[in-house]
């Protein structure tokens, strides 16, 4: 073994049989960003000088939180023996919501490093990409990191990853992305352990898009996996799933830095640019052939990305809608999941109904509004999509409880279902139960992970978990649980809409779609909620939780019976007409539901569940 | 008056008016204002502009008579040079303070420079306001004879656990006595009450009420504490030592102030002041409330002539200075724009019996009668015949009634 390669392959003229492709699988914090970093440093490609704690990670959302949301691919040499390998690292997103594009990342790959804290053992994030991983066929290196830690149990945790994938406790390496210990080592057990990429050199060209990448100066970067053939600059691609043709501007490998080559041939990982604005022409999962020799057949495993989560996004300040469209313009350009369409709230205005992959997705994209774009945005209670049939038996898909049938009787309501895994340590079983019974989940089984944690499997509506079941998760385990889910299908449930109604009239941003026998709980906490937080009226105001025109629970305002300043002598008039004039600047900041004037803030504090908004309705 | 000076234009060191000013003076009342800065002790409630012997570096309370006759005779010479044509004052107030810190001799000799300046108005109303702790039989005595013809006294309260949440040092039994001097004196007697001290219930706010009654004043005040930012009383309120009235208690004070004061043949004339008969209603007060036309003299003291509002230097040593200089003493100033003066009108008319004719109000204003009415707002008959009148619920939502009526009216 060498820390620097001789004769490093060159791109586009590279032997499939020197090529080693593969991925790193790793919770959120289990360091996957800084080995990736002591590889780079370690194979010469980036100079000890430019290093920057997280290399690869782009975004500055990526780095502060130390997670990875769009992936990339870097082409490092090695030496192994006599020969110069070139290793492709794919990095993958580690979250649940991105499972497609983790799917297609490992797609992209013969073999993975299974990365996992030495002291804190694998997640539930980790387990299920694991699962993705064996079934397709990857061959998986076991290895432990931060085993400088002080709190590190590598022998124990080993023992738990060889019962997992089967093999020895011997076999998992351990190493220290952060002082380098054992990352030779791992490079070479790359080379050796996982196999070179196959693929038929004269067939016509097929890539596989595992990333599509905006950059603001040259448009869509498209990552790609070459299986077969090979790609040249100046030629025209063609993307399979919509036969669009596109002429390569750029074709090149990441070393980091973009580096532009002769080609890519089979095995190989690069990128091309073509020139096009939005990722929505270049999408993952879709494979790249050239409109001279085109393929006949597209690779298999390619899916549109489907929103599972729908939130309304609305600013907080209704003057800056206009800003929120063009963000959302934009951020569309480098996120090919994020849909969206204009919605306007009787509380809340004017704002956007828009969709996710997951509850994460919708919190970078909320993130991401705030600090790119300096918006001010409040999102409303995430829901899921519900497939409704009336008895005169016509089907709506429901993505926001305003469109669930009020007219016709309801034959049927169907819920997504997923399944849920939670790894936690075993004296929290009972509590995790409880919470998954008391929503609605259905025990599937539950296995021990070495002597003290235990995996346990529930089957869930995922409307349940988008409702801050994370977050109980979290606080009823002190942070120790770790979640993962995936979609399983549907199912019928007797689910009803619950509508709240502020003296009669109805305020849709509160509506709710909820099981049947939770809808009295979410009446009663979603009144008490209000009538906390707005503030006395002249006239008392009676607010009530509806399922259609059934009242099931109700609460009430009463009207404010004083508002007058006693004294009103020859000094009090000009402070006394200022304060009018607050009072009035206030009042354009009031929304009117009816005659009722509700503050913003009243709405927002209620649907984000901060009842420290009680402050400030005294003030 | 609060203690704070609001933000303005700076006044002209002469004082002059602008021309504006003197638009239609001749049918205004004009009143004159004189505010005496000195407490024995400082009130844990009270954020006006006054102070005690030790606070006041080197301004002494004995040539305070002086300064004020300064700026009296000043004001006369400003408000002639601005144009304003020559008017008795209907009215004078002595305010503070404690104006009855002072000799009798003293409030007398400030009255003399009032009346040499400007003239008395054959009817006019001379009120200081007097602690029941600082006055004797002789000084109301003097004082009648001096020309004044009517005393406030602040009572506040007749529990003696609120008067000491409040840091009044008076026993509630001296009451009766300075009220029979007063009487004794030949001068008609007013009662000022606080409700909604921390630590006071319903109870022992009638028993304030009964007794105040009891004494047969021709004019009662009663106020709703306000906890005024930097008091001891806000501090205690912040620290948790006392707790804040709620709004809900203190209506129910004043529905019980307005039903045993009517029981006893008062009448409401403006939200929180009660009268025999029109007779004895403060025409100083309801020179405020009209938009008339007064100068106030002293530290801090307000002043308004035709549209223009202005305020004095704060500090008595200050004030001094600037009236021994021959400076104005005025150190700020408003010079309000018609739309403005229409907030002002709308928002100091609604609050008194009197009311506003209906038909002076903009198009927004009148269009929110209808709603008045039927909120109970405003009296549904007086608003038939054309005036926008109260009722008692209006009272207590004063505020809110004046925004309904200004809205949009004063945007557009």
């Amino acid at each position: 073994m060498s820390p620097r390669a001789v004769n490093p392959p060159v791109p586009a003229a590279t032997d499939p049989a020197l090529i080693r492709n593969f991925c790193i699988i790793a919770h959120i914090d289990h360091g996957k960003s800084t080995l990736a970093d002591r590889m780079l440093q370690i194979t010469g490609i980036v100079s000890d000088r430019d290093m920057r704690a997280q290399y690869l990670d782009r975004m500055d959302i990526e780095r502060e939180r130390g997670i990875t949301i769009k992936s990339q691919a870097v082409r490092m040499p090695w030496q192994l023996g006599d020969t110069s390998y070139a290793l492709n690292m794919i990095d993958t997103p580690g979250h649940v919501d991105f499972s497609y594009e983790v799917s297609r990342s490992l797609a992209a790959c013969e073999g993975a490093i299974l990365l996992v804290d030495a002291a804190q053992g694998i997640e539930a994030q980790t387990l299920a990409n694991l699962y993705l991983a064996l079934e397709n066929d990857l061959e998986i290196i076991p290895v432990l990191n931060k085993i400088d830690l002080p709190a590190a149990d590598p022998d124990k945790y080993a023992k738990e990853l060889a019962d997992l994938i089967g093999g020895s406790p011997d076999d998992v390496l351990k190493v220290s992305g952060k002082t380098g210990v054992g990352v030779e080592e791992l490079l070479d057990r790359v080379v050796e352990r996982i196999p070179a990429p196959t693929g038929v050199a004269d067939a016509p060209p097929r890539a596989m898009i595992f990333d599509s990448v905006y950059d603001s100066y040259r448009g869509v970067v498209t990552y790609v996996r070459m299986i077969d053939g090979k790609l040249n600059p100046r030629e025209r691609i063609q993307m399979m799933s919509t036969r669009a043709t596109h002429e390569i501007l750029e074709i090149g490998v990441s070393a980091p830095e973009p580096l532009p080559t002769k080609g890519l041939g089979v095995g190989e990982v690069g990128y091309l640019i073509t020139g096009v604005k939005d990722v929505r022409q270049s999408k993952v999962g879709d494979t790249v052939t050239t409109a001279a020799k085109s393929a006949t057949e597209p690779l298999a495993g390619y899916t549109e990305p489907l929103p599972m989560v729908f939130s309304g996004l609305y600013p907080i300040d209704g003057s800056d809608y206009p800003e929120l469209r063009e963000a959302l313009d934009k951020l569309k350009l480098s996120d090919a999941a994020l849909v969206y369409e204009p919605e306007t709230s009787v509380a809340l205005g004017f704002g956007f109904r828009a969709g996710f992959l997951g509850l994460l997705h919708l919190e970078i994209v909320t993130e991401r509004l705030r600090r790119e774009f300096g918006l001010d945005i409040i999102n409303t209670a995430p829901s899921v999509v519900y497939e409704v049939t009336t008895e005169d038996k016509k089907t709506v898909t429901v993505t926001n409880p305003s469109e669930f049938p009020t007219g016709a009787k309801i034959a049927e309501v169907r819920e997504p279902m997923v399944r849920a895994a939670i790894l936690a340590p075993k004296d929290y079983v009972g509590t995790i139960m409880e919470l998954c019974q008391s929503r609605r989940g259905t025990l599937l089984g539950m296995e021990y992970l070495g002597e003290d944690r235990v995996e346990i499997r529930y089957n869930m509506p995922l409307g349940e978990i988008v409702f801050d079941f994370f977050d109980q998760l979290k606080s009823k385990t002190a942070g120790y649980a770790s979640l993962d889910y995936e979609p399983t299908g549907d199912q019928a449930a007797d689910l009803v809409k619950v509508d709240i109604l502020l003296q009669g009239e109805q305020v849709d941003a509160f509506s709710a779609i909820v099981h049947r026998e939770k809808a009295y709980a979410y009446g009663v906490l979603m009144t008490g909620r209000l009538r906390e937080l707005i503030p006395r009226q002249q006239f008392e105001v009676p607010i009530q939780a509806a399922i259609g025109a059934r009242i099931i629970a109700r609460e009430s305002i009463r009207a404010m019976r004083k508002d007058v300043l006693a004294k009103c002598y020859g000094g009090d008039i000009s402070r006394k007409r200022k304060l009018l004039e607050k009072q009035k600047e206030g009042k354009k900041r009031m929304k009117m539901v009816g005659r009722v004037e509700v503050p913003q803030e009243a709405f927002i504090a209620a649907l984000s569940g901060d009842t420290e908004g009680k402050e400030a309705k005294k003030k | 008056m609060g203690s704070a000076l609001p933000l303005g234009e700076p006044a002209p060191a002469d004082g002059l008016l602008p021309a504006s000013a003197a638009d239609g003076a001749a049918h205004r009342a004009f009143g004159v204002y004189l505010h005496v800065p000195f407490c024995r002790v400082r009130c844990g409630y009270c954020d006006f502009n006054t102070y005690t012997s030790a606070e006041l570096r080197g301004a002494r309370q004995t040539d305070y008579a002086g300064h004020a006759i300064s700026e009296v005779r000043m004001s006369r010479r400003v408000l002639e040079a601005s144009g304003l044509p020559p008017r008795p004052a209907q009215t004078v107030f002595f305010g503070g303070g404690t104006p009855t810190l002072l000799p009798a001799s003293d409030l007398v000799a400030m009255l003399g420079a009032v009346r040499d300046e400007f003239g008395l108005a054959a009817s006019a109303e001379v009120t200081t306001e007097a602690n029941p702790d600082s006055v004797g039989p002789e000084d109301l005595v003097e004082l009648a004879e001096g020309g004044l013809t009517r005393v406030s006294f602040g009572m506040q309260s007749a529990v003696p656990h609120v008067l000491a949440a409040l840091d009044r040092t008076h026993d509630p039994e001296r009451i009766p006595l300075v009220v029979g001097w007063a009487r004794d004196a030949g001068l008609d007697v007013s009662l000022d009450l606080i409700y909604g001290t921390p630590g006071e219930s319903l109870d022992d706010w009638r028993r304030s009420l009964e007794h105040a009654i009891a004494q047969q004043p021709d004019h009662l005040s009663a106020y709703a504490l306000i906890v005024e930012e930097g008091t001891k009383l806000a501090r205690q309120i912040r620290r948790g030592e006392l707790a804040t009235p709620s709004d809900d208690l203190e209506a129910d004070m004043y529905e019980l102030a307005d039903d045993l004061l009517g029981r006893a043949g008062f009448e409401w004339y403006e939200v929180s002041n009660w009268a025999t008969d029109d007779s004895h209603r403060s025409r100083h007060n309801l020179g405020y409330w009209r938009g008339d036309d007064w100068w106030g003299v002293g530290p801090g003291a307000h002043s308004h002539v035709g549209g223009v509002r202005w305020w004095n230097a704060k500090h008595p040593s200050a004030y001094a200075d600037r009236v021994t200089a021959g400076v104005s003493p005025a150190v700020g100033r408003e010079v309000l724009d018609a739309p403005t003066r229409e907030i002002e009108r709308v928002l100091l008319a609604t609050r008194i019996r009197e009311g506003i004719d209906i038909e002076s109000l903009h198009t927004g204003g009148r269009h929110a009668v209808a709603g008045l009415i039927a909120d109970e707002l405003v009296d549904a008959k007086a608003a038939l015949s054309g005036g926008l009148v109260l009722t008692r619920r209006g009272r207590l939502l004063a505020d809110a009634v004046v925004r309904r009526l200004l809205d949009d009216s004063s945007v557009e």
